[in-house]
């Protein structure tokens, strides 16, 4: 029989999970929406199976740092949504890097990252892991050369950003994923910017992705939190180097994580020592949040884009503008790898360079009246800022210049709002500040 | 704790334990897994019976996990193939839980090994148990299809939600395990289902039986469950309500109360 012939089942489609992924209407009570399980533990009906419980031996919740009814719904619907096997929702974005990173790596380590990065992730990875021993090399995002480069003996991961922040470099996923995977090493991907309704870096051969769930996912921004989606893609015993999910871990009996749980390896030990021990875990109250922010993604993305590309066109034109960076653009660098990657739309959030640099750009934000000034993307608002000066202030000069960071450089996010109404404001405040002396 | 690796026919095979620590005059419970999987399957009731003091022995039949192949295509060799591998673990009887083409091993050394069965739990079984041609011929091909098949056929029509397990997406770790197996292997597991006789070698079978028929099963339907227990002298059956052939991943927590009413402890 050809090849081309064989049919599998249609699979639920994306908009679907979106809505029932992990939750059916509750027994107890027939509520329709997922109910907020706001109670720290949960009694054991015995002995036997409390215990069971603890040892992994039966499905259930304990205690809501471990897990949580609510928060379970959020995480088995995001492994849906992003093709992976488990996931764990955390405290926030930073907490989600933190314990994927933690799960794997320990002193001595070493990991290879994108130099675009978010500016907290980079000062975790710059400042506060080699404290603990962790080393970080950054590299070039557009050069997999360089990300194979600077891999060594005692490498242990590859990371990046689908899209670089705040230069929107287009991470090549397959390409940098074939890098880390010939050197028997996993990615990880934070795919905050994309959304799995824009990418699903997965299915583009990352093995591990993070999100700030502050940001698209729950939508509007009201909570902070963070969600881990394994991929159980990685083959962590034909590696060899990842002896906390290959040898007896003391701390859980000697459990030997991927011999009993395959590819919920590092999932299972996520939970069961990183959440265990670091604590940083989502409220259920938030939980329920970033789900109802789920319910809308596909419809509140659509519209994400389509005003974001709007917005891209007037700036583009307008003499006021010394450059727009929006990877759809055929000026951007990385026009053909987000056309490929990221085909329904390159994400809401997109930088332009003001003619007049610092002086004009403080003063173009400052006469914004729809865009809000903060440090947050991904809201249904539009939002503002200038990275020089707050996201990425601790960079020095040069590290903001490597990061492809100008010093007039402004960061929008696009919201919901009319497209006619956010080009009137960009306008009236562009008018204003090159009319502005400096 | 490490499971164990034991030598069958020259090949290397791999044995979960549930991180037990037995005696060594302790009973055993023996897991086999269905096709296209293998012993991670049983990780919970692996362990469950392990805590109780049990010797486990969650097999990776060839070719499957970390078991070397190549794997068999007929039922009948891979339940001789499962007495030699307890004879190389020191196990000489044992209660036996198969799922799906697993139980059909687990049903085909019963009845051929009578003596070395204490009890028998079968999973999602049917027997026989045929398999439709165009699953078969994507597994031939290797084809993906074959997996989304598989998995989608798996699980219940609700398994958009509720895991038991906390945030895990069973349809992710279904795909996931059948991406795993080796080409070929899907294929000659499904050629053993659909090629098995079942004669009338259950009259042999004189240990207690548990059959596990799960409602919403697409796979092995709950009334060829039924069929194969009333075929037997001392069969007991469980029916799990809204359940699909997955149960292990949909019911995990029913699946272990209804194997402790059967495994000797």
């Amino acid at each position: 029989m050809a090849d081309d012939e064989h049919r599998g089942p249609r699979p639920t489609g994306f908009d679907t999970l979106a809505l029932h992924a992990g939750q059916r209407p509750d027994a107890a009570t027939g509520a329709r929406a997922t109910p907020i399980y706001q109670s720290a533990s949960f009694v054991f009906p015995d002995s036997d199976f409390a215990v069971g419980l603890f040892n992994i031996e039966r499905a259930g919740h304990v205690y809501s740092r471990l897990s949580n009814p609510t928060n379970a719904v959020l995480e088995e619907r995001i492994s849906a949504l992003e093709h992976g096997v488990a996931a764990i929702a955390v405290a926030s974005g930073q907490a989600a890097m933190h314990l994927a990173v933690s799960t794997i790596c320990s002193a001595g380590d070493h990991i290879v990252a994108s130099r675009s990065l978010y500016g907290g992730t980079h000062n975790l990875l710059q400042y506060t892991l080699p404290r603990f021993g962790i080393e970080t090399t950054f590299v070039d995002p557009r050069s997999p050369a360089a990300f194979e480069a600077a891999i060594r003996d005692n490498t242990r991961l590859v990371f990046g950003e689908i899209l670089g922040n705040p230069g929107l470099e287009v991470l090549d996923v397959p390409t940098v994923a074939a890098v880390a995977h010939d050197a028997d090493l996993p990615l990880l991907v934070d795919s905050t910017f994309a959304t799995p309704y824009l990418c699903k870096p997965i299915d583009l051969g990352a093995d591990l992705v993070f999100h700030s769930a502050t940001k698209f996912l729950s939508g509007h921004g009201i909570v902070i939190g963070g969600l881990v989606i394994d991929g159980g893609t990685f083959d962590w015993e034909a590696s060899g180097k990842f002896p906390t999910l290959t040898e007896p871990y003391e701390g859980f009996h000697d459990l030997v994580f991927a011999e009993e749980f395959g590819p919920q390896a590092f999932i299972v030990r996520a939970r069961r020592e990183g959440l265990r021990d670091f604590g940083a875990c989502m409220s259920p109250t938030t939980a329920f949040h970033v789900l109802q922010g789920l319910e809308t993604l596909p419809i509140r993305m659509d519209k994400h884009v389509a005003n974001t590309r709007e917005v891209v066109a007037f700036l583009e034109a307008h003499e006021a503008v010394e450059s727009v960076s929006y990877p759809e653009l055929p000026s951007h660098p990385d026009h053909d790898l987000s056309a490929r990657l990221l085909p329904k739309g390159a994400g809401a959030v997109f930088s332009f360079e003001i003619k007049g640099g610092r002086d004009a750009g403080r003063t173009f934000i400052e006469d914004l009246s729809i865009f809000s000034h903060l440090a947050n993307v991904g809201d249904a608002k539009s939002l503002v800022i200038h990275p020089a000066s707050t996201t990425h202030h601790r960079m020095d000069a040069e590290a903001l210049a490597a990061a492809g960071i100008g010093e007039g450089l402004v960061r929008l996010s696009i919201g919901l709002e009319d497209p006619d109404d956010l080009i009137g404001d960009l306008s009236r405040a562009l008018r204003r500040a090159t009319r502005a002396p400096r | 704790m490490s499971g164990t690796r034991i030598r069958v026919d020259g090949r290397t095979v791999y044995v979960g334990n549930g991180s037990g620590h037995p005696d060594t005059d302790a009973e055993s419970v023996v897991f086999v897994h269905g096709a296209g999987m293998d012993h991670t399957v049983w990780a919970l009731p692996a362990r469950y019976f392990a805590r109780q003091g049990l010797r486990v022995a969650a097999v990776d039949l060839p070719g499957h996990g970390r078991s070397e192949g190549p794997p068999f295509d007929c039922i009948d060799a891979m339940a001789v193939w499962l007495g030699e591998a307890l004879d190389a673990l020191a196990i000489p009887t044992a209660a036996v839980a198969g799922h799906s083409m697993g139980s059909l091993v687990a049903y085909r050394f019963a009845s051929t090994m009578p003596h070395r069965c204490r009890a028998l739990a079968l999973l999602g079984t049917s027997a026989p148990m045929p398999v439709t041609d165009p699953l078969l011929n994507a597994a031939k091909d290797n084809h993906h299809a074959a997996i989304d098949m598989a998995n989608t056929w798996s699980h219940s029509t609700g398994t958009l939600g509720s895991n038991a397990n906390p945030g895990v997406w069973m349809l992710g770790v279904g795909e996931r395990l059948l991406e795993r197996s080796a080409p070929g292997v899907f294929h000659a597991d499904l050629t053993a289902c659909n090629t098995f006789d079942a004669e009338s070698a259950g009259a042999m079978i004189q240990c207690p039986v548990l059959v596990i028929a799960g409602d919403d099963d697409m796979m092995t339907p709950a009334r060829a469950g039924l069929d194969v227990a009333q075929a037997l002298p001392d069969a007991r059956v469980v029916r799990l309500e809204g359940c699909g052939h997955a149960m292990l991943n949909e019911r995990p927590n029913e699946v272990l109360d209804a194997l402790i009413g059967v495994v000797p402890t």
